[in-house]
């Protein structure tokens, strides 16, 4: 700040500023003087939802970091060991050297439980964070053009943190990780006709084998992060390039986006924000225990535990896998698993379902322009209610999931639950569509009120004939124009299918269900037409002036 | 009555609510644990089985049968040993409140010396396992080790890696070992009561059952370090999960509301 | 595509009145025709601390306090790490007997990290400009113009390479391009041997013993009381042995004993000794050791997906996901009186699979 020494009257003989200096060496070779023009006072708007990718970003960097130190001190490889540590209820069991090395850092290296826990809180954040942005974005319609792409890696950036959170979570080859490990070859090996050789080949032989730690670590530490990092990349270079979406206000267009500057305002916020996120995972990695392996022993195949679960992004395929009946068939002397082979199908349609979304209702649109002011969720009843169905439908998954977790904290059946998933999976979804959509309406009703009649402003007045009412205040301009800048689409119509020669026209059966599709979702019932500026100005001038 | 009325819709009305309701279900729970350690009355032990007898057909016969034989509403005590009314009466199980998926642990009601004499009765209409002396459950010098391993293959399936229960079929339950008396896992892994299959001597020595209590004792007593921090109901991913969403995500959320709250404007006026 | 088909009218115009202030200022005045229209953006209010010094150096002090308390953190971290034995454990109210090292580096690295943070946001809201300040956007698509350039320089390009025109060429090179991810496709060939007929095998065979896994000895039927439960492995296989792992994967074995009477499938009669039965202690679904055995209703629970089996009656299926019933071991007893297998399982134990048939 008060640092720029240099009078105005500097000689132009005089050197530079050792920084401009340095400034002008990286120009030269980098052209960080094109790149810093038009990004350096970059426009960003303020809203907390906005923050969510960042807590993501950050996570994601913190694990990175917390993940390369614990890679110093983790032996990958099932060899067996002796335990000889300092955990007196483990001394002289046999463990893989992954569990053994596992044990060391928690007990024996200083710090090292401190930065397991952070990975592994991160971790659980990470995934936590991505799915709230992720909704975010998806009910502030904020994946539609030109952001389809960075919905799609954003996607994809959840899917591979899941796996990377699940081959992380297996290394320690404990007996709760094992467990789960023990599952995924049950998975594959449900796959028709190749299912069996995936497994071999998966853990060089016949389960558990000696390799799939080592094979587990270089896709937890390389493969996947790597792939991670580059979309990362690409999505933080999408979000600087199409510029940050605003919510409707005063001021905002769609054509402008109303904000601070990245320097020196979203420098100091975004910058602190790291660090804000960073110290809270430490602290609560410093106050709550998290995967305490020693507490659930070495992996062994014939031992086991109940309350058995994945962590909790894994949930919902638990959930699947769980409620799902127990068909299977026996033909020409093989064996379809279903039981185990269609929750395995489920499982990616059930994200693919919220993944594809954006197409579908672009395709329904038939919008080719370029959005850049967010909706309000009520404001799109058919799409809020979707996603809010999709949430329902995850969470009755993760109710299923943990099952037996409900069953002894409520005092209820493990088999009544899992009827209950197994209904709710069909059920729940479909009502929640329907409430939300319903809710929607509403507020978009109580908007139309307030912006035709003013906020109700809890003042009664009794009229000189006795009756009460109550005084509504008009609304400023702001809130009237905040209140009605949203569009509203007309849905499509396929137009007379009969031309005036009596010629039918073809219509195809896309046409017809795309026809349907926008009558559902801006007809009559998905909508309440906004008030006009004819029918706002008939009801504040019958008030006034007459 | 009125004032109450008046106040409900108060915004914190919602918040007392919840915490009388808490205070009520805390006071129920507390109400239910499972009571002090009844000091045993050597003196007692000579009344035996006359004593016990007469303290079986107040309080279980009309469920066992006058003769400890069984009838249609309780099984038959011949045979089932000391070890399994000692457990059974010692937990505050039997006598049973109500039919339900399983007999659940509660308030003891029978003094150490009374239940003596009930397993003296009991005994003497037929061998079974005998009550386990003090030094038989004593957890000194066992493998701590070698009990986990024993526990991990026998116990934790339905008991949870260190003993914090789990469910089981049709809202049976394997309830939490945590604060129950050595003794009583003794006779419990002995006598295997209700659902819960037995583990005789024979396939499980007295010295795997030591070490077993032992193990316990490490990982599920009064002084167990959770070196971690908050052990979260030692549950596993379930209730981390739920952690990291609450107060790993929710504070992160406040945190973010702040970043990007405006700073308060100053007023004219 | 039919989304081409639209009908323009069914696209919302581009907002009439507000669509004339494109720019940073859309200064469009409120208006007496359209009392919807953007009034543009509110002027700026100062804060506190824009008008009131005193009030910025507060801030000013407040911000350097954070700063200094994140250094006093690191050097409490610094000191924990060395001055905290590694195992020393405390008390601390609410959170139980835990690590004094890792709370104290955690907490320590939480306020220093927290602070620097709030610091530097603190900062940023009450001194640094709060005036806002709008951007235009650009469309993302090209202009017409660009976008003929390009395509007229993709074409010539096209063009000068003849790929079009030499389809030999084109056809070979596709074809050696498609081909060769094929070597590697092959390299992966040895990451793990054939199933062959591993998955249908264990170590038990005729004759060899069951060892109790508590106590490392051969069973005798009368060490089996009924109500009781057992875990055995076969005989000659110990927890150091290299494959251990792999053939307990397969082996593990539950023995109950049933009261004869109660046994309701003939099978399972046959093939137990006295009532006792030994059933694969591996579920059927995807591979869990399923033990949660409940001996009065005879059920046994998977604890990872909840399968239930009655043990009663040929460990058939009677909830939950598993598709067929827990494989059962043909026991008798050898002369020295220990229990022993009478033959190795006779189907696959464990999860199905495609060949199992």
């Amino acid at each position: 700040m008060s640092t720029t020494t240099t009078s105005d009257s500097r000689p132009s003989r005089e050197k530079a500023p050792a920084g401009e200096r340095v400034a002008d060496w990286a120009d030269g070779r980098l052209g960080i003087y094109s790149l810093a023009k038009s990004n350096m006072r970059k426009i960003f708007p303020d809203h907390w939802s906005f923050m969510l990718g960042e807590v993501c970003l950050y996570s994601f960097i913190i694990i990175i970091l917390t993940g390369v130190y614990l890679t110093l001190f983790f032996h990958p490889s099932m060899n067996e060991v002796q335990y000889s540590g300092s955990y007196v209820p483990l001394q002289g069991q046999l463990m893989s050297e992954a569990f053994n090395s596992t044990m060391h850092i928690s007990f024996d290296v200083r710090g090292g439980l401190l930065i397991r826990q952070i990975h592994h809180w991160a971790a659980l954040i990470f995934l936590a964070g991505m799915f709230v942005h992720m909704m975010r974005v998806f009910f502030t319609g904020a994946f539609r053009k030109p952001r389809e792409v960075n919905w799609v890696f954003g996607f994809l950036l959840f899917v591979l943190g899941m796996f990377t959170g699940f081959t992380g979570y297996s290394l320690p080859d404990d007996l709760l990780s094992g467990t789960g490990v023990r599952f995924m070859e049950g998975a594959i090996l449900s796959v028709p006709i190749v299912g069996t050789y995936l497994s071999f080949f998966l853990f060089g032989g016949e389960f558990p084998g000696g390799d799939f730690v080592a094979r587990f670590y270089s896709v937890h530490v390389l493969l996947l992060p790597g792939i991670m990092l580059g979309l990362v990349v690409g999505h933080l270079i999408l979000v600087f390039y199409h510029k940050h979406t605003q919510f409707a206000g005063p001021g905002k267009t769609n054509n402008n986006v109303v904000g601070m500057p990245l320097l020196p305002v979203y420098m100091a916020k975004a910058g602190g924000f790291f660090f804000l996120v960073f110290g809270v995972i430490a602290a609560i990695a410093a106050i709550a225990s998290i995967n305490p392996i020693w507490a659930m022993g070495p992996y062994r195949p014939d031992q086991v535990s109940t309350g058995a679960q994945p962590d909790w992004y894994m949930g919902f395929s638990e959930g699947l896998i769980r409620v799902m009946p127990g068909w299977e068939i026996n033909l020409w002397g093989h064996t379809l698993v279903l039981g185990v082979f269609i929750p395995l199908v489920i499982f990616p349609l059930v994200l693919v379902a919220i993944a594809v979304y954006p197409f579908i209702e672009s395709w329904v649109t038939g919008d080719k322009r370029e959005h850049h002011i967010l909706d309000r969720p009520r404001n799109v009843p058919t799409r809020t209610a979707f996603g809010a169905a999709w949430i329902s439908w995850y969470f009755v998954l993760l109710v299923g999931g943990g099952n037996d977790i409900w069953a002894t904290h409520f005092h209820l059946a493990i088999n009544s639950i899992t009827w209950f998933v197994r209904i709710a999976f069909f059920v729940v979804p479909v009502l929640t569509f329907l409430a939300t959509k319903r809710i929607c309406l509403g507020l978009q009703r109580r908007d139309r009120d307030k912006v035709l009649h003013g906020r109700e402003s809890g003042i009664i007045k009794r009229l000189p004939h006795g009756e009460f009412i109550e005084v509504h205040e008009p609304l400023s301009q702001d809130s009237l124009h905040t209140l009605t800048a949203h569009e509203q689409y007309k849905p499509v119509e396929i137009g007379p299918t009969v031309d005036e020669n009596g010629v039918e026209r073809k219509v195809s059966g896309t046409q017809k269900l795309r026809a349907k599709m926008s009558k559902g979702y801006y007809g009559e019932e998905g909508q309440i037409p906004k008030p006009t500026v004819e029918e706002y100005k008939e009801i504040t001038s019958g008030h006034g002036h007459h | 009555m009125k004032k109450l009325s008046a106040r409900r819709r108060h915004p914190l009305a919602a918040v007392v609510v919840l915490l009388l309701a808490l205070a009520a279900t805390g006071g129920l729970y507390a109400a239910f644990a499972p009571a002090g350690k009844a000091q045993a009355d050597e003196t007692a032990q000579s009344l035996g089985i006359t004593e016990g007898k007469k303290l079986y057909s107040v309080g279980c016969a009309s469920c066992h049968g006058t003769g400890g034989q069984g009838s249609s509403d309780g099984p038959s005590l011949v045979g089932v040993g000391a070890a399994a009314v000692d457990f059974q009466v010692g937990t505050g199980r039997m006598p049973a409140q109500q039919p339900g998926a399983q007999i659940p642990r509660k308030k003891v009601i029978y003094t150490q010396a009374e239940i003596d004499q009930l397993a003296a009765y009991i005994a003497s209409l037929g061998a079974g396992p005998a009550i386990p002396t003090k030094n038989q459950v004593s957890p000194g010098g066992a493998d701590i080790a070698k009990g986990g391993e024993l526990f991990r293959t026998n116990c934790a399936q339905c008991h949870n890696f260190t003993g914090k229960g789990g469910a089981l079929t049709h809202g049976k339950f394997a309830p939490s070992l945590e604060g129950v008396d050595p003794k009583h896992i003794y006779e419990a892994m002995q006598t295997g009561p209700q659902n819960m299959p037995s583990f005789p001597d024979t396939t499980l020595s007295e010295k795997n059952k030591q070490d077993i209590i032992a193990y316990l004792d490490a990982v599920n007593g009064d002084e167990t370090e959770s070196p971690g921090g908050l052990e979260l109901g030692g549950l596993g991913p379930v209730s981390e999960g739920l952690f990291g969403w609450v107060f790993g995500l929710g504070t992160l959320v406040a945190v973010a509301v702040w970043v990007a709250a405006r700073t308060a404007k100053a007023k004219k006026s | 595509m039919s989304s081409q088909d639209i009908p323009e009218e069914n696209v919302p115009a581009e907002r009439a009145s507000d669509d004339h202030g494109h720019g940073h200022a859309p200064v469009v005045v409120a208006d007496e025709q359209n009392p919807f229209a953007d009034p543009g953006l509110p002027p700026h209010e100062h804060r506190i601390q824009d008008i009131d010094e005193r009030a910025a150096k507060r801030s000013e002090r407040l911000v350097a306090m954070l700063f200094v308390l994140s250094m006093v953190a690191t050097v409490g971290f610094i000191a924990s790490y060395v001055a905290i034995p590694n195992d020393k454990s405390i008390f601390v109210f609410p959170l139980g007997h835990i690590s004094a090292m890792n709370f104290s580096l955690g907490m320590c690295l939480g306020v220093a990290l927290f602070s620097i943070g709030a610091g530097a946001v603190h900062w940023a809201r009450t001194l640094m400009s709060d005036v806002e300040i709008a951007d235009e956007r650009h469309p993302i698509e090209a202009e017409p113009a660009v976008k003929a350039k390009v395509l007229a320089d993709f074409k010539q390009g096209a063009k000068e390479s003849a790929l079009g025109r030499r389809k030999l060429i084109r056809n070979t090179m596709f074809g050696a391009l498609a081909l060769f991810p094929l070597s590697g496709v092959m390299l992966l060939r040895d990451l793990g041997p054939l199933p062959g007929t591993k998955l249908r095998h264990t170590l038990w065979s005729k004759g060899k013993l069951l060892v109790n896994m508590n106590t490392n000895e051969p069973l005798r039927p009368s060490d089996v009381a009924v109500g009781s439960l057992t875990f055995v492995k076969p005989e000659g296989l110990e927890e150091h042995d290299e494959d251990f792992q792999k053939e307990i994967a397969k082996a593990a074995l539950m023995i109950i004993r049933l009261q004869p009477e109660d046994i309701k499938d003939k099978q399972e009669l046959e093939w137990s000794y006295q009532g006792i039965v030994a059933y694969s202690k591996i579920c059927t679904h995807v591979g869990c050791p399923i033990s949660l055995y409940e001996q009065q209703t005879h059920h046994a629970l998977c604890p990872c997906h909840q399968s239930t089996f009655d043990l009663s009656d040929g460990a058939r299926v009677i909830f939950g996901p598993a598709g067929h019933a827990l494989p059962q071991l043909q026991i008798g007893v050898n002369a020295e009186g220990y229990l022993e297998a009478l033959s190795d399982f006779q189907e696959p134990v464990g999860p199905a699979f495609w060949e199992r048939g």
